[in-house]
């Protein structure tokens, strides 16, 4: 996902699935139970929180595995 | 686990002292020349006493008074050894002011956590095991690591009745994802049990204790130093919001290592695991638990930074202790 498009999501329950937009970093979902990824497929979570990738250079998306800092680091906005 | 090897006399008069029954005295003083890795070693099995004891000693020896002063003094020592190593290091960077000023709250905490961990050369173990790594030096690098692993997320739990309101919700959301999230099999210190096993290692709790190295046995006491007294809670929550932050890139380089060295997948599944936790872990253990924190007792912000320094100091010294030795192997 790039910054600002929320991710499709399967809420967890009845509650509506919250989301906190981390500066320069994922997007925190909670009450998710799956999470759609750039390419369709559909992830399951099992997390209380998950994070999810803005940046787009995520090995393991949807979700976040830090590689947002090494864009930071290279000078790059990762969220831009 | 039973009592460790002692490593020097103090170390020997405690471990000959457990093996009886709680006593009003035991005499417990050191010479004048005592040694680092002895006193260390005395300050671990104090500790452990609170976690999970040891088979062959009495468990009412935990609170007993006799043990008390000793156990004081060894964490007095550590702990000011590593304001003065921190108060120097604020000193050099120009930071001092900034850190200590309780007045500024909240404020720039983040962005300070962000400069320490980036300011940060020292030399990774993940990146030379990836490099140069053998069997021999992942083995070790893995009985060093499964002293704090086997019980990972314990010395942060000692902080959550010390906290209230939000800091306490957001680090309860990390620690009930580090034990597993209500999943039996994803508690972290089992994945990490389940990948020494699968690797022909020992899985039992505190066995490699009598191999763990001065800078591994400081690592530890100090994590249960913070997380045992509750004055020392930002530090506690400092160091944790560091761990986090450097835990995702660095696992995902073991996972490739380990792999790369043909080690059980369970083993490289249990860094799988870090890298995607790690990344949710540290956006909350940063803001919605440490800057919470801050908001809401701002003189704990020199205290925060303290422990994340921490963090960084204490697996720089055991990355480099492991370099030298390997080097000069």
């Amino acid at each position: 996902m790039s910054a600002g498009v929320s991710p499709a999501i399967v809420a967890a329950g009845d509650a509506e699935p919250r989301l906190h937009e981390c500066p320069g970093g994922p997007v925190l979902v909670r009450g998710a139970a799956r999470v759609q990824g750039d390419d369709g497929s559909w992830h399951d979570t099992h997390r209380p929180v998950s994070a999810v990738c803005r940046c787009g250079a995520s090995a393991l998306r949807p979700w976040c595995d830090g590689t947002h800092k090494v864009l930071t680091q290279r000078g790059i906005n990762p969220v831009d | 686990m039973l009592l460790p090897t002692p490593r020097g006399p103090l170390s020997e008069r405690l471990v000959t002292a457990l093996a009886h029954p709680p006593r009003s005295h035991v005499h417990l003083c050191r010479t004048a020349e005592h040694d680092a890795t002895d006193d260390a070693l005395t300050l671990w099995i104090l500790h452990e006493l609170h976690y999970r004891g040891f088979d062959d000693v009495d468990e009412r020896w935990e609170w007993a008074p006799a043990l008390s002063s000793m156990r004081q003094r060894l964490e007095q020592e550590l702990e000011s050894r590593l304001r003065a190593d921190f108060e120097t290091h604020l000193d050099q960077h120009g930071l001092t002011e900034v850190v200590h000023d309780e007045q500024a709250g909240s404020d720039g905490l983040v962005d300070l956590l962000h400069d320490l961990i980036e300011s940060d050369d020292s030399p990774s173990l993940a990146q030379h095991l990836l490099r140069e790594g053998t069997p021999e030096r992942a083995s070790e690098f893995l009985r060093q690591r499964s002293v704090y692993h086997l019980k990972e997320a314990d010395p942060t739990a000692w902080v959550v009745p010390r906290l209230a309101g939000p800091a306490k919700a957001a680090l309860m959301e990390i620690q009930f994802d580090e034990y597993g999230a209500g999943h039996r099999d994803r508690v972290h210190q089992d994945l990490f049990a389940r990948g020494l096993a699968a690797t022909g290692l020992s899985a039992d709790y505190g066995h490699y204790l009598d191999e763990a190295r001065l800078p591994i046995l400081e690592q530890n006491n100090a994590l249960s130093l913070f997380g045992l007294h509750r004055r020392l809670r930002g530090a506690a929550l400092g160091h944790l919001a560091v761990f986090e932050a450097t835990s995702s890139l660095p696992s995902r380089t073991l996972a490739r290592a380990l792999r790369r060295l043909d080690l059980p997948e369970e083993l490289a599944a249990y860094y799988d695991e870090h890298v995607e936790a790690d990344a949710v872990h540290e956006q909350l253990a940063l803001r919605d638990v440490c800057e919470t924190l801050v908001r809401e007792e701002s003189h704990l912000r020199a205290d925060v930074v303290f422990g994340a320094w921490a963090c960084l100091e204490l697996e720089a010294r055991t990355a480099r202790d492991l370099l030298q030795r390997w080097d000069a192997a």
